[in-house]
């Protein structure tokens, strides 16, 4: 089970609280996480990365295990804490604006 | 006994307002999306519990949002919009040719006749339409295609479609204006369009009566006389008798004709209401005094109304959407600040209150008159 932790706003968004825990079939990749959570979360569709182009918003950075995992390819592996569900994959908003 | 709903959209979220028709006791519910900017909302003629919303964050891009309920409990819906074909180019601040890119939805305007229909004026501007209740979004193309869309540019606050205004009498003419391109018109239901700007004067761009390129702040209309158009320009209030064909100016004896809001009296069409800004780079009222001016002549004669509003040390600004009337016998005005004031009157504008004082920078005001 793969865990994933979403900015404050999209919580309420999606009306879940806390943490959210996802079946990920096939590779565990950012991407494949994303299609996971959009597809059981439809209104969090546009808000995390761009529904046409698929890029990351600009305001919003990708973590797990303590790394920086924002420019990271999207299709490439994510750590095996991440796939064994333990450690979360962070979604995290920029402290930016007013 | 009817009521009234007022919806406010601020940048930190939504607050609806409702009264009896007195509008003298207000229960205020709110924030609704707490945190996010929340352009406009605006219920259906056809249905008035249905409501549209556009919430967008620097974040999180934009999100669309729907009650049935009026406004009790909301759902998200679509939220793609993608222009047709390939997009092409507007020019940027500088002049340099910029690819349309979508931002937000700045304006809603539900069909007059069926809840499920809905435009949507978008940034950059665009104007989008869907027929299945928000869930999905198909641009009308005709308007960026039209010819002229190469040439549109930003004004100071986007490229933004923020006016739709549908013709009662006639189910395929609806108007659009856009910062800084400029009104249009379309009389076959948005296939086609045309500029609408003949007898506007920009000074300060290369060709102040250019055919687009206008920053057109407002346009209102009455729904009895769909043919009478008045718009608040970035400056001059202007006034056209034939469908926007031909425009002339209105601003008589105005403090400044400068400013944002424009609205017509529910029951006399000649009746219109501005709010006076001082420009170009205060953006606050003249003389730290809030006044809304009243025509009764449709245009050139003007009264200040000042009854209940500061008129001292007061810098605040009523942007273009935030003023709205609704159709009491006696006709009710209101307007949101961006200090977070929204004021009502509850006699045409001889006297006013404010109903809340401290809510958010106000972006936009609707009211609906309830049976």
């Amino acid at each position: 089970m793969i865990r994933v932790w979403l900015p404050a706003h999209l919580r309420t968004l999606a009306r879940v609280d806390g943490e959210v825990q996802l079946e990920v079939d096939g590779p565990v990749t950012r991407a494949s996480i994303l299609d996971a959570l959009e597809a059981r979360y439809p209104m969090l569709r546009g808000t995390i990365r761009d529904q046409v182009t698929r890029e990351r918003r600009p305001f919003l950075r990708f973590f797990a295990c303590e790394e920086d995992l924002s420019h990271e390819p999207p299709d490439a592996p994510l750590p095996e804490e991440v796939v064994s569900g333990k450690e979360p994959f962070l979604i995290l908003g920029a402290i930016a604006g007013g | 006994m009817s009521s009234v709903r007022v919806l406010v959209g601020t940048r930190k979220g939504a607050f609806i307002l409702e009264s009896d028709g007195k509008r003298e006791k207000w229960d205020i519910s709110g924030p609704h999306f707490a945190g996010w900017e929340m352009y406009h909302l605006k219920g259906s003629p056809a249905d008035p519990n249905r409501i549209y919303a556009s919430q967008c964050s620097g974040w999180h891009g934009q999100v669309v949002q729907r009650s049935n309920d009026g406004g009790k409990t909301w759902e998200p819906i679509g939220n793609k919009f993608v222009y047709e074909g390939v997009p092409g180019t507007h020019q940027w601040y500088d002049g340099t040719a910029r690819p349309w890119e979508f931002k937000r939805v700045w304006h809603f305007e539900p069909s007059l006749t069926d809840p499920d229909k809905v435009y949507a004026g978008i940034e950059d501007a665009a104007l989008f339409q869907s027929t299945d209740g928000g869930q999905s979004w198909q641009e009308l193309p005709g308007l960026r295609g039209h010819g002229s869309g190469p040439k549109w540019q930003p004004g100071a606050g986007g490229m933004c479609l923020h006016t739709i205004l549908l013709d009662p009498s006639d189910p395929g003419r609806m108007f659009i204006a856009i910062s800084a391109a400029g009104a249009f018109r379309s009389d076959d239901s948005g296939k086609t369009w045309k500029p609408i700007n003949k007898g506007l004067t920009s000074l300060h761009i290369p060709e102040p009566t250019a055919e687009v390129g206008h920053c057109v702040h407002r346009i209102a209309m009455h729904p009895s006389r769909p043919n009478v158009l008045f718009m608040q320009k970035h400056w001059d209030v202007m006034r056209s008798d034939d469908a926007g064909e031909n425009w002339h100016e209105v601003s008589g004896n105005l403090p400044t004709d400068f400013g944002f809001v424009i609205d017509v009296h529910a029951h006399e069409p000649e009746t219109i209401y501005v709010v006076p800004i001082k420009s170009d780079s205060e953006h606050f009222p003249p003389e730290g005094k809030l006044r809304v001016y009243r025509s009764r002549t449709g245009g050139n004669e003007w009264e200040a109304l000042t009854n209940g509003l500061p008129q001292s040390d007061c810098y605040v600004n009523v942007l273009r959407d935030a003023m709205a009337i609704d159709s009491f016998d006696k006709c009710g005005v209101y307007f949101g600040t961006t200090g977070g004031q929204v004021y009502a009157s509850a006699d045409a504008g001889d006297h006013w209150n404010a109903i809340v004082r401290d809510l958010p920078a106000v972006l936009s005001v609707e009211v609906q008159t309830l049976p």
